[in-house]
């Protein structure tokens, strides 16, 4: 059981960060916040650095892209944990798919440097700060962002699945 | 008298006290009967090729009782799994390190032709990196299926001439893939 319920974390966030954390939901219990790129690095330093909160593990970076949301279309998610109460909190930030920057979150965790190399890797976030933000686990010559909905899952050179051989 | 066959002589002349024939037959059986493959194991056909090496399939039977880790040293390059797309230099590495005379066996549907992996990170099938022999069919396939890929690989060997390398098409097939 967790030291703390979603309500008192949700409470001490907003008593922080007021207007600047929106979209509170719960989904599976797992609370989930909004912020933006400006006020990220503050509310993730802020988690890890407090006394009572203590989010000193982070999980995971990862990203997710929806093309059809205009302005928000690449959206980087941090999954933070605090082992000393048992809690997680999951914040989102949004960006436009022409301005995807955000600064890097090694400043506060060195673990953040490869998930930043994942999250560059497959969707094309630009961690600023990053002390070297390159490929991780696709070919280095790879010239696109696989995750990104532009691009098709299937290997184009593929040919024994056209249609042609299924009489189509 | 034991009953255990012994591979006969290859087509040629005989008399009393000589046996004549050519000298592509005569390596070309001595090389077939004693393949060294080197086993690139990725994946689940490798544990198909275990179970083949294994007593139950022995792979030594046809002459294959020693592997080679190291591709220079070795005749037969066996590809067994998925091939991704960050794999492939070094499988073409591998290749490369190879002497001649080589051949490759590419076992199972992921390195024929990329199998159910049609992903970005995947490559489609070996042949697009380094020339390929043998294909055995199977997700993956059981060890009578890599055995009957390694005969046909072993057909091959008896039936080419001695200096394939030299051969125009050959060649031609190694400069496709760009290898000199």
């Amino acid at each position: 059981m967790s030291k703390i319920t979603n309500e008192e974390l949700l409470q001490r966030v907003t008593a922080q960060f007021g207007k600047n954390v929106t979209n509170v939901t719960d989904p599976y219990g797992l609370l989930t916040v909004e912020t933006s790129r400006e006020q990220i690095i503050d509310v993730l330093s802020w988690l890890k650095a407090d006394a009572q909160l203590q989010f000193i593990y982070l999980t995971d970076i990862t990203a997710i892209h929806y093309p059809e949301i205009e302005g928000k279309e690449v959206g980087v998610i941090y999954h933070v944990h605090s082992l000393v109460n048992n809690i997680r909190i999951r914040i989102k930030v949004f960006l436009a798919e022409g301005d995807v920057n955000i600064p890097t979150a090694t400043t506060v965790w060195n673990g953040a440097n490869w998930m930043e190399r994942e999250t560059y890797d497959f969707f094309g976030v630009n961690f600023t700060g990053h002390p070297d933000l390159r490929r991780i686990l696709n070919v280095d010559d790879m010239t696109v962002y696989p995750m990104r909905k532009e691009f098709p899952l299937e290997d184009p050179n593929r040919v024994d699945k056209k249609d042609y051989f299924f009489g189509r | 008298m034991s009953d255990i066959q012994i591979v006969d002589a290859p087509p040629g002349v005989e008399g009393a006290g000589f046996f004549a024939t050519s000298l592509d037959k005569a390596v070309g059986l001595a090389r077939s009967y004693s393949l060294w493959p080197l086993p690139f194991a990725t994946s689940c056909c490798g544990i198909e090729f275990m179970a083949t090496m294994a007593s139950h399939y022995d792979l030594s039977r046809f002459g294959a009782e020693r592997l080679s880790f190291s591709p220079r040293q070795a005749d037969l390059l066996m590809v067994m799994g998925t091939i991704s797309k960050k794999m492939a230099p070094v499988l073409r590495q591998v290749y490369l390190q190879m002497a001649e005379p080589r051949w490759v066996m590419a076992v199972g549907a992921c390195a024929s032709s990329g199998g159910i992996f049609d992903t970005y990170s995947v490559l489609q099938g070996i042949d697009e990196v380094i020339p390929v022999d043998v294909y055995v069919p199977g997700c993956p396939p059981r060890p009578e299926a890599i055995i009957d890929g390694f005969i046909n690989i072993q057909k091959l060997v008896q039936t080419e001439s001695l200096r394939r390398r030299d051969t125009p098409e050959y060649q031609a097939l190694l400069a496709k893939y760009g290898i000199l």
